[in-house]
């Protein structure tokens, strides 16, 4: 009676679809207030007035809050590995507490009113003044200063294998290609959205966050209080995708904005203020060289990249992460560059890193494969490591033959003529391309208890928020195969962290990092039935429970103490360290895609996809499906159409918006077939690896390459839009 | 938002005596009007709401023509039979605006005086001549994908986004418009203004003036008529170029021809230079080269829109090949 792969229904499906769910800014807590937030529109420099009269005197208006008078707010910690939770602050401006503005669009009023319309009705008439100081915003302008990303515990800026450059000049054949990408927009579908509320030094807050216990540490910090003072709800999130993994000026600014008046305040953003106050993916300049000999056989393999940080925070973007596992190029070089901009910080956006360097490098390999005249699987194929192609480690897992192989079939990819522009149907042209997808696969400590009831039910307790990937029902799966209960016996609570601590949504890790602590607290549950059963006698768990005269059992895994969290991390360091060392660890798959463009209007419209993925042991197909499905189209959006535009002159972001920031709608959107491999990964838990990022990597490049075999038009500028295929 | 009194009014009458009051607007369907207001580039002091006057009937007139109210919404007046079979290029242009939810709630009347998307029109903070006059033009030199290279002045490169008006453009549409002054009736070819020197002037409309009808004279022609509009996504978007186009060919050769384009001019654009090109030539790709060169010819682009030109003389060549070849959309 295993239900782990089954695809079940979502638990929380129903309390979401008819609407019982409650999200951050749905807490109507008696005596709520409302805020609203003013965004300075100056890249840099100092306020020099400000004027609220006019602001105050709408009616229904509590408070004004700007750095003349506000409530003091510690600043945000200093990064330290020690601390992960250091990790979590979106920038490292303290918000309200100076005149200065680091960026545009950075908070610099905020105003409490009865209603959510006054608020904003009265921060529309602030008027400011400012002194403005030279400032850097052109990332174009700024490219050629950037300098090598420093290493860090878990990447080096810089690797190297052999001479790169020497075996490219070298090389029979080569290409040698600049490719450029956009900043991006997550979008999510709830804007951030935080409901806080003080009791004397007591603070609760209902976050749209994938980092409960981040926050829950940070907020402590900032507001002076100890941690166990500070309760973060989000038990359920509308979307996240990276942008709600860190502390962005709302979530700050609510609770400050509660401490000041006295009342529970609800600060939802307006879509402009998501954009405004929360960072995106960066923009980025990537040069990827290959060398090879005629028959394919990769000799040098070079991917360079720059993209930015803010000046007062972001996070530097892994561009290059998986070029250094895909192909078994004899000399390899890959660097990652960095400038720092006067602009809202950037930060973490679906598999950051990955999903616009595996547009490079995988339509890098295309156009290789064009000038060897070979196929762009065999020439894959060709080139398929067996260990890490850097340092010669194991891969744990890898099976892109076997998805090549699958895809291919499915997809039909012998029916391709390889010529580009050779394939039409009416109007349109026809192209068909590939490219493989990658992300790599980790875990992070994580704290769970299970309760076994003399009912015969399990409680499952840990504190992750539902994002919409599915880790209660997921979990409740694991627990009822692990314990060999009925899936409907199972419960799980979650989205508090008065829960045991969990890590937070990031690094498509979350699943695996619970069913870790999840299997380990069900084998203990186990041994101690067991062990009763030994004393008292009994058959199955119900029996020997009554017999024993137990209410229930409990077993937990990792402890929240002080010291049981700090030991939780040194152990998950450790730990960490050492899989590094022994193996290369990723899901994998691969995209195809098959487009039609409009001889006439250049106008590209994906037709078909199908991806097959490499994901270990499946836990539930029908959420997986969904999860990947995602991720291609948000990729799809990524090739085709989606761009924050961050005009060069002012630092401003321009399209705030989703009338003029495009994303897909449905008709852009053909049927995807997702397919999984579904073999265990021998080091994760049941074998599982993440799923929430791998989606959206090489989907660009699979566009990309389908339209050049439509059109003979290579473009390597995202996103793809009808002018540059015309 | 800022604070509004809110009126409702029960007839024209009514609706034209409460827009007498300083910083008065109509509402109709509320679908662009609405959102301006959220961005703050609108603050109406009053709003005056038309939707319940009784301007909702498509009669069709004796001359062959038909009258549409000016309330009568998108959707219902794009599902027309009548509209189907005589213009339809009309309610293709319409099918392609905006979404059905929209459609639903946007009028005729309103959708003639859609604002344009311009990002620099939409943001307070940057300059604007068409929403602070003398602000300077924060489009040149900036993000101008979405701006026009025909009828554009060094003031203002916004467009008109309006579909439908392309349309009604084509059809050589009149607009009847009341006031406490009685009524008048403009070509639609007046109605919209060039920037020149004030952008902020968008039509003649007097503020104090209420569109109460659209009326569409025959147009035989028509009949092989249809609406192209280009996009990066497949719906839900601004065109970058749309065409609308209506031909009639005889032996081969171009007897009638009707050409307006959307996406870039600053008004909807009726092409009467590539008209007057075409007319009487032979109907091949060449000839609809021509007159699209000749139409465009006139284009001023910025490194943003230069794309535009190219794209707008294919999509006219496609366009018109299509209604030769009768082929389907």
């Amino acid at each position: 009676m295993t239900v782990v792969g089954a695809p079940i229904d979502r638990v929380d499906g129903k309390a979401k679809t008819t609407g019982a769910a409650r999200f951050a800014a749905e807490y109507a807590l008696p005596g709520l207030a409302h805020a609203a937030l003013v965004y300075a529109n100056i890249a840099r420099g100092r306020i020099t007035a400000l004027d609220t009269t006019a602001a105050r005197a709408v009616p229904g208006v509590l408070a004004v809050l700007t750095h003349q008078n506000s409530p003091t707010v510690k600043p945000a910690p200093k990064v330290s590995m020690l601390n992960l939770s250091t990790l979590v602050s979106g920038t490292q401006v303290n918000y309200l507490q100076t005149d200065e503005v680091h960026f545009d669009g950075q908070p610099i009023a905020v105003v409490v009113a009865e209603t959510s319309a006054s608020a904003k009705e009265a921060a529309s008439l602030i008027r400011t003044e400012y002194a403005a100081m030279e400032s850097t915003v052109d990332f174009a302008a700024a490219e050629p200063d950037a300098k090598v990303q420093p290493n860090n515990p878990l990447m080096r800026g810089e690797e190297k294998k052999g001479d790169a450059e020497k075996a490219l000049s070298e090389a029979d054949v080569t290409v040698d290609l600049r490719f450029t990408t956009p900043p991006h927009a997550h979008n999510a579908l709830e804007p951030h959205s935080t409901t806080a509320v003080w009791e004397g030094d007591h603070l609760t807050v209902y976050d749209a966050t994938q980092s409960i216990d981040w926050v829950r540490s940070h907020l402590a910090v900032r507001f002076a209080v100890p941690t166990g003072n500070v309760r973060v709800l989000a038990p359920f999130v509308g979307g996240g995708f990276g942008g709600k993994g860190s502390v962005w000026a709302g979530t700050l600014l609510a609770a400050l904005a509660a401490r000041a008046t006295g009342r529970p305040v609800r600060l939802m953003l307006t879509r402009e203020g998501v954009y405004r106050t929360v960072g995106g993916r960066t923009a980025s300049t990537q040069r990827v060289a290959l060398g090879a000999d005629r028959d394919g056989k990769l000799r040098a393999l070079i991917h360079a990249s720059v993209a930015r940080t803010g000046r007062v925070g972001g996070m530097p973007e892994q561009i290059t992460s998986q070029s250094r596992h895909l192909y078994d190029a004899e000399h390899i070089l890959v660097r990652q560059s960095l400038v720092e901009l006067d602009l809202l910080p950037n930060t973490f956006m679906r598999a950051p890193g990955e999903s616009i360097g595996t547009f490079a490098v995988e339509a890098a390999i295309d156009e290789l494969a064009a000038e060897l005249g070979m196929d762009p699987i065999a020439l894959r194929m060709r080139n398929e490591p067996a260990v890490n192609p850097m340092d010669g480690k194991k891969f744990a897992h890898r099976m892109l033959r076997e998805a090549y192989t699958l895809g291919a079939e499915k997809f039909g990819w012998h029916e391709r003529t390889p010529e580009p522009g050779s394939m039409r149907d009416g109007r349109w042209l026809v192209g068909m391309g590939v490219a493989s997808a990658y992300h790599p696969a980790n875990r992070f400590a994580a704290n769970v208890t299970v309760r076994l009831s003399a009912d015969g039910t399990v409680l499952v307790r840990c504190g992750f928020q539902e994002m919409g990937m599915g880790g209660a029902t997921a979990q409740a799966q694991i627990a009822a195969d692990a314990l060999g209960v009925p899936f409907e016996a199972v419960r799980v609570e979650y989205g508090d962290s008065e829960l045991p601590m969990s890590p937070g949504a990031g690094g498509s890790m979350q699943t695996a990092s619970i069913a870790n602590s999840l299997l380990e607290a069900c084998e203990k549950v186990k041994h101690s039935v067991q062990a009763l059963a030994k004393r008292t006698g009994g058959e199955g768990y119900e029996d020997i429970l009554r017999r024993a005269n137990v209410p229930h059992i409990e077993a937990a895994v990792g402890s929240d103490t002080r010291f049981g969290r700090i030991a939780g991390q040194a152990r998950f360091m450790t730990n960490f360290l050492l899989e590094q060392r022994r193996w290369v660890k990723a899901a994998a798959g691969v995209q195809f895609c098959e487009v039609r463009v409009d001889r006439d209007t250049g106008e590209i419209r994906v037709s078909r996809w199908l991806g097959v993925f490499d994901i270990g042991t499946v836990i539930n197909h029908k959420m997986a499906s969904s999860q990947l499905r995602g991720g291609i189209v948000m990729g799809l959006g990524m090739a085709l159409s989606e761009e924050t535009l961050i005009d060069p002159r002012t630092g401003r972001i321009m399209n705030p918006s989703l009338a003029e920031y495009h994303v897909p709608v449905h008709a852009d959107i053909p049927p995807i077939d997702v397919s999984f491999l579904d073999d265990p990964d021998p080091t994760m838990p049941l074998g599982l690896l993440g799923a929430g990022e791998l989606g959206i990597t090489g989907v660009a490049a699979a566009v990309a390459n389908a339209i050049h075999h439509a059109t003979g038009n290579r473009v390597r500028e995202l996103p793809i839009t009808l002018d540059k295929v015309l | 938002m800022r604070s509004f009194s809110y009126v409702s009014a029960p007839d024209v009458e009514s609706a034209l005596t409460a827009i007498a009051s300083e910083g008065a607007k109509f509402l109709g369907g509320g679908t662009n009007l609405v959102d301006l207001m959220r961005e703050r580039i609108e603050q109406p002091e009053t709003i005056v709401d038309i939707s319940r006057l009784p301007l909702t009937e498509i009669e069709e007139l004796p001359d062959g023509g038909v009258r549409i109210g000016a309330l009568v919404r998108n959707s219902h007046l794009a599902a027309h039979r009548v509209i189907r079979v005589r213009y339809p290029v009309l309610a293709q242009a319409i099918l392609h605006g905006a979404s059905a939810q929209l459609r639903n709630m946007a009028t005729v009347g309103g959708n003639l005086l859609q604002r344009t998307r311009c990002l620099y029109f939409y943001d307070e903070a940057a300059p604007c001549n068409k929403r602070v006059p003398g602000s300077g033009c924060g489009a040149l030199g900036g993000f101008a994908r979405n701006t026009a290279i025909l009828g554009t002045s060094e003031h203002c490169v916004a467009t008109h986004p309006s579909d439908m008006a392309v349309a009604l453009t084509l059809l050589d549409a009149t607009i009847e418009v009341e006031s406490s002054r009685g009524t008048r009736r403009i070509p639609i070819a007046d109605f919209h203004c060039l920037p020149g020197e004030t952008p902020d002037v968008e039509t003649v409309l007097a503020a104090d003036e209420l569109i109460t009808a659209v009326e569409l004279p025959p147009v035989p022609v028509a009949r092989n008529s249809r609406y192209r509009k280009v996009r990066d996504r497949a719906s839900y978007a601004f065109a970058l170029v749309s065409v609308a186009a209506a031909l009639e060919v005889e032996d081969g050769v171009v007897r009638t021809v009707r050409l307006a384009l959307g996406g870039v001019g600053t008004k909807p654009w009726r092409a009467r230079e590539a008209e007057r090109v075409l007319t009487g030539t032979p109907a091949t790709a060449d000839s609809f080269r021509q007159a699209a060169d000749a139409e465009l010819a006139a284009a001023v682009t910025l490194p943003d829109n230069a794309f535009k030109t190219g794209l707008a003389q294919r999509t006219i060549v496609a366009t018109l090949r299509q209604l030769t070849e009768g082929s389907p959309a």
